[in-house]
């Protein structure tokens, strides 16, 4: 069990509550998605963490999630792949389907549904192997190669499109976490791409990076997003700005405003929103 | 959106943008005034200062621009910091072109301070002038205050601006046709009347400018033009007696 | 200073006050590295100590006398039925032909002064020749020139242990024998040699013949028992407790109990193995088996104490990072998180080990304290461990049983520091950076 995931969920003061809308505000829905959620509700204990989300996420888009510290956006991607059900007193409410089926059904096998949704992390964290073996781990454990030779021809693809390729290919065998930050963030990338994924989690993946390797980390993104969908929490507006379609803006664990990311940054369309990407708190 | 900045550096950033615009905008006021007072009291020394202030007002805009610039650049701004950093500066220049109107409206009266004065225009022109002057008044302080409805109806005022120009040429006309010795007056209180009426269309311009900053959206009536001089068949159809010979 | 100043202090205040209490700060520092390096200098000497009493009684325990002679090796005498079969062997005279070879070498005539010269050798050297011959038949209707232990006493005479100035009715050589004992020497054939007596000898009543090759497999085996035991039960009972428990009650019991259960005294497990393995079903005493049984039951505790320590340090995005991937629960354990704790686990591992080869009373409690001659050869045999013999010899009077207990000591020193070293150096090799 991973006990050491210390969530904070702040004390909600009336006044804020107040403030949020009673629906949320702009499109949630989109044409084709491939992800939808409707009145998603989760709590720790009896403290709720989030309440009453419902969001689409579309095919081949990047949608970014901004807000406050313990607004619920980590909470909610989390929930997206499942990742929740490793903290014993969390628990999930509301439908979550992944191209229309349940992923909370009792009968899904969350294994399979984690190859389909990938997940990169705050600090990177390449497996303590070799480069190989931390691209190959998911599709050896998974079967998806048919022979060694069909596993390196994954592991070359994954670690091209992840624009680590000609960096590591004539050292294939040196340690994972012998690379530097960016590096092994696109290792990690690779590595999420390696099952073929149809949906990417990233967990503010720039937090640790210097500006160039974020740079590479955003056109890696614009890349990626012609073949998955990417859902992506930031704490950076600009970064949220630069990469996303679409934007969502979560404060106290509700879904205040979701629009299109030029839209949303010239012109939002709640108080609170308008507040937090200006940069002012009353 | 009257909450402040949690980082107070830049609120007075923003702050002291507004006050410049205030300042500017005051001294622009006080230069349309001072034009129509000249014109009006045929005062050639009030003239003279009116075209000296627009060097203070031009280095207002100067200033004006370079903050913004530098905040755009230093602070990232998103919504409606960006609208209005981005309608200051064209604000800025709208009132930057309304002072030179109001300085050529203080140079062309020295010039018809020697010439024979025209009965009834400087009257009419002195409202047109008044009437620009408070939509100028009106726009700034929808624009410090963010009052939307109030910059609309400052768009909606320009038709009267322009109804005044209209009828404004139409008389100079007259004139000219009646006696070619007031050609050259007339001519002079054309041009003053033009000056005026753009002075109106770019305070409408400003008002358009609130708008955006308020909504973000533009304003989605088309702007009224309602000065016809240039397109009117009937008036394009009066010719002077004096050039065809007697009729 | 008129008022004291509230609140924070000046900077320049500050570097002042700072400089002022600097003076102090040293002293009491150095005062405490003079302490501390006092402590260490105290506790080394009590080291010194300990090592040169250990070493100076133990390194004698090493070696022993022996004695060259010419030995004429008569087939007839040695196997009458010519056969070379054990039986015959038996049956045969090899210490009429031992003896003789001695009598040669001391000229001995008569029948007290033949007593005397056999009593010099060890009864364990016809045994010697036996097996000499068995192994090597070439060697019969040969002369050779074979070595033998001297008698214990013998030994401890040549040692200085038992005096010649003693009057004969009090010591346990008669003058006769020193005669002999002195013409042997003057002769050059008392050899003071490596002791093979000590490594491959295993438990006698004669001292000379007494060795730890017993004890050391009836450690062997009891050791190997208890790692085949406690190993993969601790292991699996520190990755239940930490990545499948549900925190509960329960669960919170049991580790309270493993915690507990390392701090009890070990006798105690000894009478449980007593009282269930032998009492209620029934199984021999004094057998390695049950021994490794006892010696498992003590150990799990620091096995398991130190798996989980281990098992938590591995960071949770490690786990993460595998679950992210699509790895079950069980992947990630036995792919991620255990290769990352194996140092850990292993380290516990070999210093539960070295724990458990020096305990001695569990292992009395079972009945490991009987004299045994035969070397076990399998985990029912019965059989003693390296402290148990240390614990007899250290009962008995005789001279070279003082010098071969501190011997048998040194030997089980080595075995701890080594079995240590292990530990050290698998931690070392297996570290990984993450």
């Amino acid at each position: 069990m991973i006990e050491s995931q210390k969530v904070a969920i702040p004390e909600v003061p009336d006044l804020d509550l107040a403030k949020l809308p009673n629906a949320t505000i702009g499109d949630i829905y989109v044409e084709t998605p491939r992800m939808t959620a409707r009145q998603v509700r989760v709590n720790y204990g009896d403290k709720i963490a989030i309440e009453d989300v419902s969001l689409d996420i579309g095919s081949c888009e990047v949608i970014s999630f901004i807000g406050p510290s313990g607004c619920g956006k980590s909470t909610f991607l989390r929930c997206l792949n499942r990742m929740n059900d490793t903290i014993k007193t969390c628990k999930v409410s509301g439908d979550i389907r992944l191209n229309g089926d349940d992923i909370y059904a009792p009968d899904v096998d969350v294994v399979p549904l984690r190859a389909r949704v990938g997940m990169v992390f705050q600090k990177p964290n390449p497996f303590p192997k070799s480069i190989f073996d931390n691209v190959a781990y998911g599709p050896k454990i998974h079967g998806l190669a048919e022979d060694s030779g069909h596993l390196k021809k994954i592991v070359q693809e994954a670690l091209e499109r992840a624009g680590l390729w000609p960096e590591v290919h004539n050292r294939l065998d040196d340690p994972g976490t012998g690379l530097s930050g960016g590096q092994q963030q696109r290792l990690c990338i690779a590595r999420a791409i390696a099952v073929s994924p149809e949906i990417i989690l990233m967990d503010e993946p720039c937090s640790a990076l210097d500006p160039i390797a974020t740079a590479r980390i955003e056109q890696l993104i614009h890349e990626l997003s012609s073949e998955y969908s990417i859902v992506i929490v930031t704490h950076s507006l600009q970064q949220a700005a630069r990469v996303s379609r679409r934007t969502a803006y979560f404060h106290l664990g509700r879904l205040v405003e979701v629009g299109l990311t030029d839209e949303l940054f010239m012109k939002p369309q709640h108080e609170m929103t308008n507040n937090y990407i200006t940069g002012r708190f009353g | 959106m009257s909450d402040l900045h949690i980082v107070s550096q830049f609120q007075s950033e923003l702050d002291a943008i507004k006050a410049k615009i205030i300042k500017m905008g005051g001294l622009v006021e006080a230069s349309i005034v001072g034009a129509s007072a000249s014109l009006y009291n045929r005062d050639a020394e009030l003239a003279e200062h009116v075209r000296a202030s627009d060097a203070a007002i031009d280095t207002l805009e100067q200033q004006i621009n370079d903050e913004a610039a530098r905040v755009i650049a230093l602070r990232s701004p998103n919504a409606e910091d960006l609208r209005l950093l981005l309608t200051v500066i064209k604000v800025s220049g709208n009132l930057e072109r309304i002072a030179d109107y109001s300085k050529n409206i203080a140079k062309r009266t020295r010039v018809l301070l020697e010439l024979r004065s025209i009965d009834g225009s400087p009257a009419a022109l002195r409202r047109m002038a008044r009437e620009v002057e408070l939509m100028l008044g009106d726009a700034l302080n929808a624009y410090v205050q963010q009052d939307q409805a109030l910059a609309l109806s400052v768009i909606a005022r320009d038709e009267a601006v322009d109804q005044i120009y209209n009828t404004l040429f139409r008389e100079f006309l007259t004139f000219m046709m009646e006696d070619p010795r007031n050609i050259t007056a007339c001519m002079h209180l054309h041009f003053i009347a033009k000056n005026i009426e753009r002075m109106g269309d770019h305070v409408t311009s400003i008002a358009e400018q609130v708008v955006f900053y308020t909504s973000g959206e533009k304003p989605t009536d088309e702007r009224t033009k309602a000065d016809v001089t240039s397109s009117d068949a009937a008036l394009s159809g009066m010719k002077p007696t004096w050039s065809t010979g007697a009729e | 200073m008129i008022d004291t100043p509230k609140g924070l202090v000046s900077p320049t205040m500050a570097t002042k006050r700072v400089a002022a209490s600097m003076a102090k700060r040293k002293k009491s520092e150095r005062n405490f590295q003079r302490l501390g390096r006092g402590a260490i200098a105290v506790a080394l000497a009590f080291l010194v100590v300990l090592f040169f009493s250990i070493f100076s009684k133990g390194l004698p325990g090493f070696f022993q006398y022996y004695v060259e002679i010419e030995v004429d090796i008569d087939r007839e005498r040695l196997d009458p039925t010519d056969d070379l079969s054990l039986q015959s062997l038996y049956d045969g005279d090899a210490r009429g032909v031992i003896r003789s070879a001695l009598y040669a070498a001391v000229d001995a005539e008569g029948r007290s002064n033949k007593r005397a010269a056999g009593k010099l050798i060890s009864p364990g050297a016809e045994q010697r020749l036996r097996k000499m011959v068995y192994n090597d038949p070439s060697l019969m209707d040969t002369t050779q020139t074979l070595r033998f232990a001297l008698d214990d006493d013998v030994d401890s005479f040549l040692r200085g242990f038992i005096k010649r100035e003693t009057p004969e009715k009090d010591r346990r050589i008669n003058d006769r024998m020193v005669e002999y004992i002195d013409r042997l020497q003057a002769d050059g054939k008392i050899i003071y040699a490596f002791s093979d007596y000590l490594i491959f000898g295993s438990a006698s009543r004669n001292p000379e013949m007494a060795g730890i090759y017993g004890a050391l497999m009836g450690s062997i085996l009891t050791l190997s028992v208890c790692l085949v035991l406690a190993f993969p039960i601790g292991v699996a009972t520190a990755i239940y407790l930490e990545e499948i428990a549900p925190k509960n009650r329960i669960t919170e019991i049991i580790e309270i109990n493993i915690n507990n259960l390392a701090a009890v005294p070990s006798v105690v497990f000894g009478i449980l193995g007593l009282a269930v393995f032998i009492g209620i079903f029934g199984m021999p005493r004094s057998i390695p088996l049950i021994g490794g049984v006892v010696l498992a039951l003590m150990t799990l505790p620091t096995i398991i104490i130190s798996s989980r320590a281990a098992i938590r340090a591995v960071p949770p995005s490690v786990r993460e990072a595998a679950l992210g991937v699509g790895a079950s629960q069980v992947q990630t354990i036995f792919h991620h998180v255990i290769p990352l704790a194996m140092p850990g686990m292993l380290t516990g591992t070999i210093i539960g080990m070295a724990q458990a080869l020096g305990e001695t009373a569990p292992l009395l409690m079972i009945g490991m304290v009987a004299f045994i001659v035969d070397v076990p050869g399998s985990v029912t045999d019965p059989g003693t461990v390296l402290p148990v013999q240390i614990f007899m010899w250290a009962d008995f009077a005789e001279r070279m049983f003082v010098q071969k207990t501190s011997a048998a000591i040194i030997v089980l020193l080595a075995f701890l520091i080594t079995m240590n070293a292990a530990a050290i150096i698998v931690r070392k090799k297996l570290e990984r950076r993450w």
